[in-house]
Formats: C-alpha cells, structure tokens, sequence
C-alpha cells in the first residue's frame, strides 16, 4: 500500500511504445485535484492508454506518474488509490451487488465495509437491490453499481473508461447529468475518457484532447470550443469553416485579412505577431445570413455566394454555401425567426470578427473532421 | 420503400398451420431409441441378472437372491474404498496439472492456443491400452525415471508415504495413480480450458484495481468463476477413473487391485454373473451418490 496520498494528478513525460506504434507520446498534464476532466478523441489516439497508465494497468515506457508529491509509477494496480469504471463495468457476476461494492473496502479491511456500500449504493439509487447478482440489472443500473464499486473507496483519483458508451441515447443524457452531480458531491478527481465531444463538453471543468498520442489542446470547454489552437480542435469538437487567409495590416486592435480578395477583419489579440499565413475559422452558428440591405454590426465581416443545400432540422436550418472560389460553407441559422433562403439563392453571409478564430496555416484544414464523423456515426 | 421491407418477410412466411409440430420428437426419436436398447434393456438385464442364482453350465435362475450383495459387498469393499481413494487422489492431480495448464493456455498462449489444444489432444490418437502399456517402459526399473527418481531420493518419498513398497515405481499404487492421472488429463484441462477461455480478463483487472492482490484475485475472482469448468473436469476425470480395470492391471500389483478389475475378472474369468452384476450395480449406486453430494457442495447453480 502506498498509504494515503492526495492532492494533483501529474503525467511528467509519460509515454508509451508497443513493438510497432507509440500510443502515447511525451504526455505531459497536471489534473488538479477535486476536477472533473475529461480526455476526449478519437479512438486510438491514447486516451484509454494513458487511463491505464494511471491505473497501473499498462506500464508507461518512459516518463513518471504523481498524485500529489508521491510517484506512484512503479507501484502495481492493487497498491495504488485509484479506482477504474470500466467500460464493460467488469462487476463481478458471481457476487452479490452488495458483494461487489465492497469487494475493495475488504481487500482493504475496513471494519463498517458494509455501512459504507450501502451509503454508496444509496448514493447511486440502488440500495433497493443490493442483494441481486450483475446479471439480473440492466445496463444503467450495471453502470452505477459499477460507479458505486469505485467511489466508495474513496479513491484519490477516479477513472471512468468511456462509461456511459453501452447506454442509449436518453439514458446516457440522465447519466452523465446524474455523474457531474455525483462527482461535486463526493469531490473526488474525476478522469473521464471519451470520444463524444459532447459528452466531455456537457460533464467536464477541463479537456484535454488527444490526437495520435499526442496533447492538441488542455483547456475549459468554452474557451476549446470559441478558441480552438489546431485544425484538428476546431473540427472535431463540433464543426468549423477554415478561410485560408493572409494578413494585410495590423491597426489598432484589428488585423485586416485578405481572404480570396475579400477583405476580412479579426481583433489582433487571436494573432502572433510573426503571423502572415492562417486559417481563418468561424462556427456555422455564428454566421448570418444577411440581406444586401441589412445594417448589422458596422464592422461585420461579409461574403457572398450561393446556397447550394438547405436542410431543415427543426432547431434550426444547416445550409451551405458556396463562395465565388468554390469552397463550401457550413451555416446554422437557429429557428428564431431568421432570414431565410432556398437552395440556389444568392446570400450574404455576415459575422462579428470576433467571433472569429486564427489557427496556423501549415496545418490540414481538415484534420479532425472525419475522426468526428466516424465516432459520432458509430453510435 | 418501407411499407416494402415491413411487408417482405411476412408476405414470405409460410402460412399457419393449425397442427402441432412434431419434428422436435421425431429428433428426439434416434437417441432415445439408442438409450433404451443400449443402456435401460441392459440395466434392467444386469439387474435382474444380479439376483439370480444358478451358473454358467447349470443356467441361472431368477431367485431374488438378495444375499448375493451382502456376500459381495463383504468380500470387496477394500476394493471400492480402493478404487474411490484412487480415482480420488488421481482426480486431485490431474487438477493440480490441468489448471494451471488450461489458464496458460486459455489467457497467455495467444497464437500457440491452437497447437497447445491439438498437442493436449494428441494422445487419442493412440489407444488407451497403447498408451498405459507405454508406461510400463516409462516407469521400468532400468529406465532413465526409475534412475531419476532414486538420484533425487523421490523413491524414498514415494516409500514413506507407502505409495510404494521398494526403490522400483513399477507395480505399486504409484504407477496406478500416475496412470490413471495421465489418462484422464485431457478430461480435465479440456473443461477447464473452455471455461478459463471465457473469462473476461477485464474482471481480473477490476479485481486488481479494487486492491486485490495476484494471490487474492485468484482466491475471489478465477477461480469462483471456473467452478463449473473444475466441476466438469472432476466429473468426466472422476467418474471413469473410480471404475478403471486397466491401469490397475498393467501398472499395479496384487495389492492394488480396483473394483472394475474385480468386476471384469468376475465377468470373464470367474463367471459368477450375479456377483459381477451385483459389483456393477453397487458401483454404480456409489459414483451416483458421491457424484451427488459434490455437485450439492459445489453449488448447483455455477453449472448452468
């Protein structure tokens, strides 16, 4: 036993090679305490990988584990104070509920073991059926039995392993609202690896994205979402329109960019001031379609073209459009009495510049985007 | 379009037909047909055959001779104790050999899965009579195992503990036991093997993520899990070995003589049928019991 050890969850280097391919890369992260966070990308990248890591499942190749000031590298699963929901919950079949909560208060030889799963079973709704066996519960319920299994030991560091993945649609929006109330009541440090961008949107403090073993981007959902730094960010957490653009001037607090001829704004402060070459990126939902006529925001940014396929999907309308140099882009105008526009149509498109966001021009404007259209489409 | 896909499958089915279906029972015909003539008629044959009294040249007669059991029972009972402690201690073996074998081969052998099931298969391919008779030649007093065992003083061992009565390991309760070990491995690793294949590793990690140790996993997880792999095994080892007459005969000696060698000697040497029916029958009734009260102990349940 390591004893109790408490405080930050550190990733100091961490990296894991198999003969053929590195899963994880250089890993470096610091998961504060008391956090719910989230590794969210595609399958493959390494998120699960490093979950293991820190459970002392897999052995990192290089690189060193921390939780507070203790290395707990070295040490074997069973020794170290983190506990795993697994993705198939792994519950026990041959033991009662009852039995598999406190199969880790046992191992550990706490006296009111059983007072303590009870509390956590209750804690989860499912005290009523402690004394049933894993296979007589349905998926939801394996899920938080399998939730309670873990929590009740108090571990310094919570893993969940895509735990909501088995459950349908409706049951996993009641889940994850159900598990970001659960974790601010116990204030344990949540782990939760994922691929569905919502998911980790909807449930965590903090995102780290994965892509192919390395970090794209740690950061509040909020800011990955409004402030993407790759192109693989900006299209695999929802969907992003990249403009290749170049900087013309720099004035004050706005940089005047030249997109196909099209002159376009974006406030300095999204720029490096070596930048000449970018993609400019804009949500489909913060562009408008605007007439001609339409006063909107003086400094608005505008482009013209034509709308090439509307889709109404009761919410809001999707359409693209497509710019006098062929490219095509994505616009959602919500279903609040907006313009709009049939296919065919000649539109203006306008938007706040800053609303707008700069990634660097060296990367593949569509990095990211069928990762997302795979996952998603799995489901 | 799926108005279409709805309608297809029915629109194919063939119409309701108000009689019963039969062919269930008609299935079922062959291999019930095949136990009455083969097992139930011999049954009742071997039965009615353990109470009459008469002899081969005179003819029997039906007599309900009942005194035919005490008599046998009180002459052989050494040798059912025998043979039960016997099939017990090989069975007891045979596990100790298969499970760590099976567990290798069901969760590390990766691609030498295959190989590893044809080699533990491999000794069918020989006769059972072959492969007893090999180990005479394996356990003779000038081969390389006899010179082993004398070197390492496992000769002694096997003397202390009276499993046999000189430095040889020919024709004593040892060279029994092995044999009957030996034969009826596969009869255990294969159950166990096809259990262990389906253990879900992730519930080993689980366990080792809930501060389980190695040695405690295997004492909670795998091995609760395998029961009815361990259940099977013992049976299928068990239950022919208790009623063996070949190993016995080639590998031991006149004080290890087993119940099935006394029936087959009473049978075909002897003659005196009723006795032989009679052994048969209590035989039978034991195993039956034993059988039982193990499967109760083990918990019913885990075997489905």
């Amino acid at each position: 036993m390591t004893g109790k050890t408490s405080g930050d969850l550190k990733l100091k280097g961490v990296t894991k090679r198999y003969e053929n391919f590195t899963a994880v890369e250089q890993l470096d992260l610091v998961i504060p305490r008391g956090s719910f966070f989230a590794l969210l990308g595609p399958s493959g990248c390494g998120k699960t990988t490093t979950l293991r890591m820190v459970a002392g499942l897999d052995q990192p190749t290089i690189g060193q584990i921390w939780i507070g000031d203790q290395d707990i590298t070295e040490t074997r699963a069973y020794q170290r104070n983190v506990n795993t929901v697994f993705q198939s919950y792994a519950l026990f079949p041959h033991l009662s509920i009852l039995d598999n909560v406190t199969f880790g208060l046992r191992r550990r030889k706490v006296s009111d073991h059983k007072a303590q799963a009870m509390e956590a079973l209750e804690l989860v709704q499912l005290a009523h059926i402690a004394k049933k066996k894993p296979g007589q519960l349905s998926g939801g319920m394996q899920q938080r039995v399998a939730l309670a299994r873990a929590i009740v030991n108090r571990p310094d560091v919570l893993l969940l392993d895509e735990p909501l993945g088995a459950l349908d649609l409706k049951l996993r929006r009641q889940m994850q609202i159900e598990l970001k109330q659960i974790q601010s009541e116990v204030g344990l440090t949540f782990v939760h690896v994922t691929h569905d961008q919502e998911e980790a949107m909807t449930m965590a403090d903090t995102i780290a994205v994965m892509n192919s073993g390395r970090l794209e981007q740690v950061a509040d959902p909020a800011t990955l979402y409004e402030r993407p730094t790759s192109t693989f960010v900006a299209n695999f957490l929802g969907q992003s329109n990249l403009l290749k653009a170049t900087v013309k001037s720099r004035a004050g607090a706005t940089a005047e960019l030249d997109v196909h001829g099209v002159n376009l704004r974006l406030p300095v402060d999204r720029l490096k001031e070596t930048t000449k070459e970018l993609w400019l990126g804009v949500r489909p939902e913060k562009l408008r379609l605007v007439g001609s006529t339409d006063v909107g925001g003086i400094d608005d940014n505008r482009l013209t073209g034509v709308v090439t396929d509307a889709s109404f999907t009761g919410l809001a309308t999707n359409y693209l459009v497509r710019l006098p140099w062929g490219q095509e882009l994505m616009v959602v105008q919500q279903n609040d009495g907006a313009r709009s526009a049939a296919r065919g149509a000649q539109v203006t498109l306008g938007w706040a510049p800053e609303h707008g966001f700069a990634l660097n021009a060296n990367q593949d404007a569509h990095a990211g985007a069928q990762d997302q259209a795979d996952d998603s489409g799995a489901i | 379009m799926v108005g279409q896909l709805v309608e297809g499958p029915a629109a194919r089915q063939p119409p309701r037909r108000a009689r019963r279906n039969y062919t269930p029972y008609l299935l079922l015909l062959p291999g019930l047909a095949w136990l009455v003539v083969f097992f139930v008629v011999p049954m009742i044959s071997l039965a009615s055959q353990s109470l009459q009294t008469g002899s081969v040249e005179s003819g029997y007669s039906q007599t309900w001779h009942f005194q035919t059991y005490v008599d046998a029972l009180s002459q052989y009972w050494p040798h059912f104790a025998r043979s039960i402690v016997f099939a017990g201690t090989a069975t007891v073996f045979t596990l100790l050999l298969a499970y760590p074998l099976a567990y290798f081969m069901a969760q590390k052998a990766g691609k030498w899965k295959n190989i590893l099931l044809v080699l533990v298969i491999a000794p069918f391919f020989t006769s059972f009579l072959i492969r007893t008779l090999a180990w005479q030649t394996i356990l003779t007093d000038n081969g390389p195992v006899v010179a082993l065992a004398r070197s390492t003083h496992f000769t002694n061992v096997l003397q202390w503990l009276q499993l046999t009565s000189n430095d040889s390991l020919m024709n004593s309760r040892f060279a029994v036991i092995a044999g009957l070990t030996y034969n009826f491995l596969p009869f255990m690793i294969l159950p166990l093997y096809a259990n262990l294949e389906r253990l879900d590793h992730s519930l080993i990690e689980a366990a080792g993520d809930l501060y389980a140790t190695p040695i405690q996993t295997f004492w909670k997880v795998t091995w609760p899990l395998s029961l009815p792999g361990v259940v099977g095994g013992t049976l299928l080892t068990f239950i022919p070995a208790a009623g063996d007459f070949i190993n016995s005969r080639l590998l031991g000696n006149t004080q290890t003589v087993m119940i099935g060698q006394v029936i087959d000697s009473q049978f075909l040497q002897v003659q005196d049928y009723a006795v032989a029916a009679a052994l048969s029958f209590v035989l039978m009734a034991v195993i039956v019991v034993i059988v039982a009260l193990y499967v109760r102990r083990a918990g019913t349940e885990e075997l489905v």
